[in-house]
């Protein structure tokens, strides 16, 4: 499901969406479009608005204002159902059963279900189907979570910090599970996460969210190429103005680290290194106040 | 079979390091015209990295002229790098291991006997400048600096 005339896998107009009639806004205005056959970072601060937004395009939620679509359907109908699944961070298992039951309740309960694909990530993690769920370790527990999820034949997953209580090997074997899912079948994920080491190499689109607006919708080579990390005495801080937007500066002493979006040939006598993915997010994570309302416009109107 | 390893700070693409590693393959022979690439899938399944990234990997290197994506079948080593006097078995090979080891047992760390090769590589080529360099040295000296 890639191509030009594939369905963006998300799709988001004038959204907005709060959880009670006067409280604030969890999320407002978004505007943005996630093609299909991509593996995108949602990513943000607590609060940012990641799980509303997932839990709107799982259709836990309804829109207060504007539209989403996944894959061009309506969230929570029977077709976007079928199309798309979402693994929240409360794993919807019942403790009591077996893998085994597990499974096979995921086989009665969709309307497609590929058997050999949700055993065979239960296997590889080692699981025993005879065992009980309650009594898993957190990353077998995801993992039946995630055959559950996955045995229906899903073209877009998505997937609520999936690997949050997981140790450092079964995040990789996770990670691994679902590269190898969008390899096979060109599944578009979508998955939030706070650790942006495990992002790098593997999302190749970014949804940066910061209090409920989205403030970057991005491939990520784009936004590797178009950004710059610099260098050098701090008294040059007036070469990085327009066109340029410096999205993080710190400084100590006389020298100084910014991470501009750069825009044109650069004045100055800086040392220039292209970031890494995890610098740029974690640059405009940290950004707070000091990327200006006009500034962030154009990230989403370059976006 | 090659199998790639993709280091996540380092800041390269992971397609450029799989056409590094392949590259690399070519030159000192462990990939041979005929062989096959894994597939993507199991690129994927070894490193967790993104499918995209290898298939891109892969179309570079096709556009490059060293493999061809047959359809169904897999990508395949159309081009070897290889020269006369890389491979295994070469005697340049052999004098580079013994002085490897005379660097080692005098002390020297890698970094040292990575730096001495460099300064020796870049003298020399200094000093013949008028001679030809192929594409792929001067890119990767630029890439250097």
């Amino acid at each position: 499901m890639t191509g030009p005339d594939a369905p963006a896998a998300l799709r988001a107009t004038g959204l907005g969406f709060r959880y009670r009639a006067r409280g604030g806004w969890a999320l407002r205005d978004c505007e943005f479009t996630v093609p299909s056959g991509r593996i995108t970072a949602l990513v943000g601060r607590n609060g940012a608005g990641k799980s509303t937004l997932l839990h709107l395009a799982g259709g836990h939620l309804r829109p207060g204002t504007g539209e989403l679509r996944v894959l061009d359907a309506v969230p929570g109908t029977p077709d976007a159902r079928t199309r798309v699944s979402l693994l929240t961070q409360d794993k919807p298992l019942y403790p009591r059963f077996t893998v085994a039951d597990t499974l096979r309740m995921g086989e009665k309960l969709n309307s497609t279900w590929d058997r050999a694909a949700a055993e065979q990530i239960v296997r590889e993690g080692g699981i025993p189907l005879a065992a009980r769920v309650g009594e898993l370790s957190p990353g077998h527990s995801t993992r039946v979570a995630l055959a559950l999820a996955l045995g229906k034949r899903p073209e877009l997953l998505l997937l609520d910090e999936p690997m949050a209580d997981l140790d450092p090997v079964a995040r990789g074997e996770i990670m691994a599970t679902l590269m190898t899912e969008a390899a096979e079948h060109g599944t578009s994920i979508v998955l939030s996460s706070h650790v942006l080491p495990e992002l790098e190499q593997t999302c190749d689109w970014v949804l940066l969210l910061r209090d409920g607006r989205v403030e970057l919708s991005e491939d990520v080579e784009a936004l590797r190429e178009s950004h710059a990390v610099l260098t050098g005495r701090a008294d040059q801080d007036d070469t990085l103005t327009a066109p340029h937007t410096v999205v993080r500066r710190r400084a100590s002493g006389r020298q100084m680290t910014t991470l501009i979006r750069q825009r044109g040939p650069l004045r100055g006598d800086w040392h220039v290194e292209r970031p890494r993915l995890e610098d740029i997010l974690s640059g405009y994570l940290a950004a707070g106040d000091t990327v200006r309302p006009a500034d962030a416009k154009r990230t989403e109107a370059a976006a | 079979m090659v199998e790639y390893r993709i280091d996540r700070g380092s800041g390269v693409p992971a397609y450029v390091q799989i056409v590094e590693q392949t590259e690399r393959a070519l030159r000192m022979g462990t990939l041979k015209v005929g062989d096959k690439l894994p597939t993507a899938k199991e690129v994927v399944a070894a490193t967790a990295i993104n499918p995209n990234t290898v298939l891109r990997a892969y179309r570079d290197m096709e556009q490059a002229g060293l493999v061809e994506l047959r359809r169904g079948l897999g990508t395949f080593v159309t081009r070897s790098l290889a020269r006369p006097g890389a491979e295994d078995a070469s005697p340049l090979r052999a004098e580079l291991t013994e002085w490897t080891a005379r660097a080692r047992a005098a002390g020297l760390e890698r970094a040292d006997i990575l730096a001495l090769v460099t300064a020796a590589l870049d003298a020399h080529d200094n000093s013949n400048e008028q001679n030809s360099h192929t594409p792929g040295d001067r890119e990767r000296k630029e890439e250097d600096a």
